[in-house]
């Protein structure tokens, strides 16, 4: 078996003072994409942010390694350098930066090399291009008065522009319309094509997974993942709902 | 007679070969004298009206009251005005080890060349600023652009235009320190843009400022006629260092119809000093004045550009960024008097504060009756980077027409942890995550500037933003 890309053991994290998870578990290899499917509360945002580092999300037992390294002890900043990614949920606005200035910034912080302003600009406007986005975006400063659409089409640009080896997408495709979450689909499968680039996608829809190649599944419910499987478990969620795993969270 | 005569040779001693020792410090007089105004004007070489306008102004300072509101300026040694006004000669010869360390790291930073940094700490003559100002005087000249230093054109061409102008905008009655300035201004630009010509290169006080020994009672006076253009910056976002620690400047800017002044200022006085400085504009008939304003340095600030709209059509934008550190109170703002239809003015700041630094934006906008058909809009943000900091707005409106279309908004918030966050996850770091949220928000200023001051800034805001961590 190859290598692990990522490998979660009894991961708990608390917010304030209420724990979320409880222990969760799970393994990535490099190049897969996993799903994680769960009712609203079952912590599959709390996954996500603990595994980027979010402050507010306070690790309280188990333990991550990301490659080679103990992610958990990893500032945000290193986590991202070493090839992680997080599409928020909500991406903050921030006036008077541009996007393409801040992404050329990250590029150079994930590479560590100076990146030229020109070739930087022709790559992005491929990638704007392919997303639907106008290339006036590249001036408009970070997220600012974007809509939630043109938001998450955002950040699947940075994801595409970035190349992280392991990217969290945290319901992107929440509050989109059909066309938008077309769109978006198409840039995470322009992402697969890398061999290498490995996907954990949270979600609990499956409509922007229908033209995805997925490896496995994972149902996320009151804090722990309480079924492991395929594809296949795509459409039962659609199909039944989460009703029956409901019992299953609880100890 | 001898005993008065004895008297008087202490006090020329105490100016001239004044030394910082116990021995020779009590023997400086306390207060400012007609004697000692005279003296200056002499050396100034004033013509009549102005030794007497000195002596006017002087009277004024005595008898006006310190400003009763506004940060303490209890620092202020105002016994001692005497040496604000004639620094011990030892000033001149400041050595380099006395610069503060703050200072000669920031010029490092900063990346300005040796040779400027000496000049900047007032420890050298100018270098390469001397050559580059001329050159701009010879260039501009062509187009009939007077650019000179105002006590030289006192005497020259111009003296009966500046006899009109001088100190017409800002009287010494307006406050304290604007009559101490009339008594003993010293140095600062004379600019007259002739009708319908346009100046396409800024024209930069720095070369000037950095001269020793000037820079602290400096008056600017500038004129520009009807149709005509002019960038005038002042400054520069280097540390300026004085051992006098009062800067009371004055600047007076005549802008005639359709004529269009821009006039940019970035300061950054070290952190020692009471900077009370005047800035007015009086603005024609369809004429525009430009202010874009960056204030970094300083111990105390009071600094409201203020812009008369006596044409129809005239019109007014402000621009401006405040960053006050620890030790700092900078309060800042803008003025707006309309005085005829059609006028209008907008007003767009920052404010960051850190440190414990204050933050105070105190603007006013006033719409007289005849000024129909005016509007203002007035908006400004403030950004505290933690919870020791202060922020403070305090706007003000006199609107005295019901036909008038007036607009404010203001905003203080607080750098979010979620903000930090996002920027951290695509890979900076955490210092560098905030001095991009805090660049950003001072963006508005940095784009009105030219390109290299708008470097200039964005490092300094770095360079502020250092330490700025837990």
């Amino acid at each position: 078996m190859a290598r692990e890309l990522i490998s979660i053991r009894d991961l708990a994290v608390a917010v304030d003072e209420s724990e979320i998870l409880h222990g969760v578990n799970l393994d990535m290899g490099p190049g897969e994409t996993h799903v994680i499917m769960g009712p609203n509360g079952a912590g599959k945002s709390t996954l996500a942010n603990a595994l980027m580092g979010h402050p507010g999300y306070r690790v309280t037992g188990g333990r991550v390694t990301f490659g080679e390294s103990d992610l958990l002890a990893m500032s945000v900043s290193e986590r991202a350098r070493g090839g992680l990614f997080m599409s928020f949920q909500n991406p903050i606005e921030v006036p008077g930066v541009s996007l393409e200035s801040f992404i050329r910034t990250a590029l150079e912080q994930r590479t560590g090399e100076k990146q030229r302003v020109w070739t930087f600009r022709k790559e992005m406007k491929k990638v704007l291009d392919a997303l639907q986005m106008d290339e006036s975006y590249a001036e408009r400063d970070l997220n600012v008065g974007f809509s939630g659409g043109e938001k998450k089409k955002a950040e699947i640009l940075q994801m595409l522009l970035l190349k992280p080896s392991l990217a969290i997408l945290d319901e992107t495709d929440s509050g989109l319309d059909v066309d938008a979450v077309r769109t978006v689909s198409r840039g995470v499968e322009e992402f697969q094509k890398d061999k290498n680039a490995s996907l954990l996608i949270i979600t609990h829809n499956a409509a922007i997974l229908s033209s995805l190649h997925v490896d496995a599944v994972h149902i996320l419910v009151n804090g722990r993942i309480v079924r492991d499987g395929g594809p296949e478990l795509i459409a039962d969620v659609e199909k039944e709902g989460f009703a029956k795993y409901e019992g299953l969270g609880h100890e | 007679m001898n005993e008065e005569k004895t008297r008087i040779e202490d006090i020329n001693r105490a100016f001239y070969d004044f030394r910082f020792d116990d021995r020779d410090a009590y023997k400086v007089q306390s207060g400012l004298t007609q004697e000692i105004v005279e003296q200056i004007s002499r050396e100034k070489k004033d013509p009549d009206w102005m030794r007497e306008f000195r002596l006017r102004s002087l009277d004024i300072f005595h008898r006006t009251d310190m400003p009763d509101w506004g940060p303490s300026i209890e620092g202020l040694d105002m016994r001692n005005i005497v040496t604000y006004v004639r620094p011990n000669t030892e000033r001149m010869h400041t050595r380099w080890e006395d610069v503060p360390e703050d200072i000669k790291s920031t010029f490092e930073r900063l990346g300005i060349p040796q040779s400027e940094r000496t000049s900047l700490a007032g420890v050298g003559a100018q270098y390469d600023s001397e050559l580059v100002y001329h050159n701009v005087r010879e260039e501009v000249a062509a187009q009939g652009v007077i650019y000179t230093d105002l006590e030289s054109a006192l005497h020259g061409e111009y003296a009966d235009m500046i006899r009109e102008h001088f100190m017409k905008l800002v009287p010494p009655t307006d406050h304290k320190f604007a009559a101490l300035h009339g008594a003993v201004w010293s140095g600062g630009s004379f600019v007259y843009v002739p009708a319908g010509a346009s100046v396409e290169i800024p024209l930069q006080s720095y070369f000037r400022l950095n001269a020793a020994g000037a820079g602290q009672f400096e008056h600017t006076l500038i004129i520009v006629e009807e149709g005509a253009y002019l960038h005038f910056i002042e400054g520069c976002s280097a540390p300026k260092y004085n051992v006098a620690n009062l800067h009371a400047g004055c600047v007076e800017l005549y802008v005639g119809k359709n004529a269009t002044l821009r006039y940019s200022t970035i300061e950054n006085w070290s952190k020692n000093m009471y900077n009370l400085n005047t800035k007015r504009a009086k603005v024609e008939a369809g004429g525009k004045i430009e202010w874009v304003s960056g204030s970094f340095g300083s111990h105390v600030s009071y600094l409201y550009p203020m812009s008369v709209l006596n044409g129809d059509g005239a019109r007014s934008e402000f621009t401006g960024v405040t960053f006050a550190g620890a030790g700092q109170n900078l309060d800042t703002g803008c003025k707006a008097v309309h005085n005829a239809p059609n006028t209008t003015s907008y007003v767009n700041t920052r404010s960051i504060s850190k440190d414990g630094g204050v933050s105070t934006f105190r603007s006013a906008v006033v719409v007289n009756p005849q000024a129909v058909n005016s509007k203002s809009a007035v908006s400004c943000q403030s950004l505290m980077l933690d919870a020791k900091s202060r922020s403070d707005t305090i706007p003000a409106m006199d609107i005295r027409t019901s036909q008038a279309d007036i607009g404010h908004e203001a905003r203080i918030g607080r750098i979010s942890d979620d903000a930090v966050f996002y920027l951290m996850s695509r890979g900076l770091s955490e210092e560098d995550a905030r001095a991009l949220i805090v660049s950003g928000f001072a963006e508005n200023v940095s784009k009105e500037l030219p390109l290299e001051y708008a470097v200039e800034m964005n490092n300094l805001i770095r360079i502020e933003m250092k330490g700025a961590i837990g």
